[in-house]
């Protein structure tokens, strides 16, 4: 397809600080972080990675339900995260789980959603955020909502949203983006383009050279960030934060990313619409990798504190799942009693056929 | 002939009418080169080319109105909503513009589209994935809607919904989709829209259903029998229009009849059917029409699907309770 927008595109370069070799080539936009926030970064990424190895593993022993593959997205999706405050509030999609677990979501209740259980959705106090969407594109009009809450009660916080590349395709997308952008509203918009939508490719979902520049119809800020690149994406959120707080308006972020595995763990083959030379060639951009270079040539990083995390992280997810376990099965009369605040004359009958099937 | 699962049956119908009719296009999010999340087009952009079978960007009010578009300029568009539970997001397309498009024109238009959607229960999917909202679509005046049992009828009655010239929504229920396999005729054959099938003749009540409940009334059917009563079954095939002659002169031999339906039980398709016999046979019922549904709540989450969704032996107890009154 022949690309018209290429000088739309120019004023979209991909913003990077660490190389692939996890060199330094953007010191100007270097974050002043303290050494144990830089390896706080490579904690939560480490810990992540063993997370989505260990839920892969859970799934394909039927201890885990639906999960979403989330290696190599790490940068993306905990630099963005790293850049915010307890307070803000997240609109995660359904492989953003990591994020929403670094917000406060406890480990067993991301296993329980996972699973379908009600209780996976309900957000201990104190946890600001919506469960993980499947709708595509649905948290993207929410969160003008939020954010536009949060502006009417002059609160310094503010509303994250994520969704994919194909996601940027749905009208939620545009709409939320050009209503928070219509009344000012503190709302981060991230578009994690891992390339793929499924099998569906991000040059086919759209003309546009990047998703960034989608920002510019809203006139809103747009920014593209190298997604492997934690600190890259740590920077580009922080300032969009920044921004919104200060009452000038929300930002879009494209994070340019991958994700190793399949889509989800139903059946998804990769090999049917992905060359290995493309995904060894992301694999060489991997960023952990890259980061973890980075804390060495520092010399605050060393393989025994990997090891550290990696031990810590199996033996939380052992408990969590656990946990998990002992959580009470969910029953139908459970779902009846979720539907209203106050049960009406039909389900009030059902509760009562559906508690007497249950105690069979 | 040949043994064929309901998914490979669809498959082949999409084939006969590609082949048929260059009019013919097929569309949706991975049913290019992927073949469908559950490889209901497999091989068919290989085999037709990307012009007539392609992958549209992730949206579904794009594919509907994509759909409406492409009909206006003479094409037949099969498009496919990845899962049914996304129907929200085209409800416009569907209910506000194709349905309303030949009544808005004068009956001058012409909307011979056929969109093809997985729905139904029993396969762990995660939310919004299983739900049965056929009752929304059969509420819409200028929709035909058509629900499979399996792979036979599910290439006649396909191959009928493409060739048809108002909009038919094509629900093919997941849990048929590789459960069984049935004997189907290689060559190109059609079902009537609209019309039911007596899937199993009896004398003393009638169990009507359609999608996955057939399956499980011919199970209960069985279970009757060997109690000494005789069900008749009634697979309805499409839910609009019905077959309400079928129904009716099946309830006026048996005198009973239980209706079956894995959506929730407020204002579905049974509802409807209930109202039409004692409207049109209450002199001849012996017992009132008894419902099997699912309870009133959103489609379950996996962990209670097992409880949540009616089965044969709910069908077996609402026949006997209709056998005893
Ligand atoms: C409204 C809607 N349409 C379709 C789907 C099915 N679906 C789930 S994920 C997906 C692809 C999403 O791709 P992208 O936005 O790039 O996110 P990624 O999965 O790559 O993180 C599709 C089509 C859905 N969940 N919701
Ligand atoms: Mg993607």
């Amino acid at each position: 397809m022949k690309r018209t927008n290429e000088k739309v595109a120019e004023q979209f370069p991909t913003f990077q600080i660490l190389n692939e070799e996890g060199k330094v080539v953007n010191e100007e936009k270097m974050p002043k972080l303290s050494d144990d926030e830089f390896k706080d970064l490579m904690t939560r990424m480490v810990y992540t990675r063993i997370l989505d190895q260990r839920s892969i593993a859970l799934n394909r022993q039927g201890r885990l339900g639906f999960y979403a593959p989330t290696a190599g997205q790490e940068a993306s999706q905990l630099g963005s995260h790293f850049a915010l405050e307890k307070d803000d509030y997240l609109l995660p999609g359904y492989r953003d789980v990591p994020q929403l677990i670094w917000h406060g979501l406890p480990l067993y209740k991301a296993f329980l959603w996972s699973r379908g259980h009600f209780a996976g959705g309900q957000m201990p106090e104190g946890v600001h955020a919506m469960v993980p969407q499947i709708i595509i594109g649905a948290q993207y009009v929410q969160t003008a909502g939020v954010a536009l809450g949060m502006k009417k009660r002059g609160e310094k916080r503010v509303a994250v949203t994520y969704t994919g590349d194909g996601g940027t395709s749905q009208g939620d997308f545009y709409e939320g983006m050009n209503f928070a952008g219509a009344f000012d509203a503190p709302a981060i918009f991230i578009a994690q383009n891992n390339r793929f939508a499924i099998s569906t490719p991000v040059e086919k979902q759209t003309k546009a050279e990047t998703l960034a520049q989608k920002a510019v119809a809203a006139g809103i800020e747009g920014i593209q960030v190298d997604g492997m690149d934690v600190l890259a994406v740590y920077v580009a959120t922080k300032e969009a934060r920044e921004r919104a707080i200060n009452g000038e308006g929300p930002t879009l972020i494209e994070t340019l990313t991958y994700r190793y595995g399949p889509h989800t763990m139903a059946g998804d083959d990769p090999t049917r619409y992905r060359t290995k030379d493309l995904d060894s060639e992301w694999e060489q951009k991997d960023p952990l990798v890259r980061f973890r270079k980075f804390l060495e040539d520092k010399g605050i990083w060393s393989e025994e504190e990997e090891n550290e995390v990696i031990e810590r992280a199996k033996e939380e997810i052992k408990a969590a799942i656990k946990e998990a376990d002992g959580v009470p099965k969910q029953k139908v009369t459970d779902l009846i009693g979720n539907m209203y605040e106050t049960l009406p004359q039909n389900l009030q009958e059902q509760m009562e056929e559906y508690k007497a099937k249950e105690s069979k | 002939m040949a043994q064929m699962t309901m998914i490979q049956a669809i498959t082949d119908a999409l084939r006969v009418e590609l082949k048929n009719d260059e009019n013919v296009v097929l569309f949706g999010e991975d049913v290019g080169k992927n073949g469908g999340v559950f490889r209901a087009t497999e091989g068919l952009q290989d085999e037709f080319g990307e012009d007539r079978v392609f992958d549209t960007p992730l949206a579904e009010s794009g594919i509907g109105g994509l759909a409406i578009g492409l009909a206006t300029q003479g094409f037949r568009p099969v498009p496919e909503i990845q899962f049914f539970g996304f129907v929200y997001e085209v409800m416009d397309s569907i209910s506000g513009q194709m349905a309303r498009m030949r009544y808005r024109s004068g009956n001058t238009v012409n909307m011979p589209i056929t969109l093809r959607s997985p729905f139904g229960g029993g396969v762990h999917t995660p939310e919004m994935h299983a739900d049965s909202l056929e009752g929304l679509m059969a509420q819409q005046p200028g929709l035909k809607v058509v629900i499979p049992s399996n792979p036979y009828d599910a290439k006649g009655l396909l191959i009928s919904a493409i060739r048809d010239n108002d909009p038919v929504i094509y629900l093919e229920h997941m849990k048929l989709y590789r459960s069984f396999r049935d004997e189907v005729p290689e060559e190109e054959y059609t079902i009537e829209l609209g019309k039911a099938n007596v899937k199993r003749e009896g004398t003393d009540i009638t169990l009507i259903a359609y999608g996955a409940m057939v399956q499980a009334s011919m199970k209960a059917a069985e279970e009757l029998e060997k109690n000494g009563v005789s069900a008749e079954v009634i697979d309805l095939r499409t839910i609009a229009p019905l077959d309400v002659e079928t129904i009716v002169e099946s309830v006026k031999k048996t005198g009973r009849a239980v209706v079956v339906q894995e959506a929730q039980r407020v204002a579905g398709i049974a509802s409807q059917i209930v109202a039409e016999i004692q409207e049109r046979a209450i002199l001849h019922l012996e017992a009132p029409v008894l419902r099997v549904t699912a309870p009133d709540t959103v489609y379950s989450f996996p962990q209670a699907e097992e409880v949540w969704l009616p089965n044969h032996k709910d069908i077996v107890n609402k026949a006997n309770e209709a056998m005893n009154y």
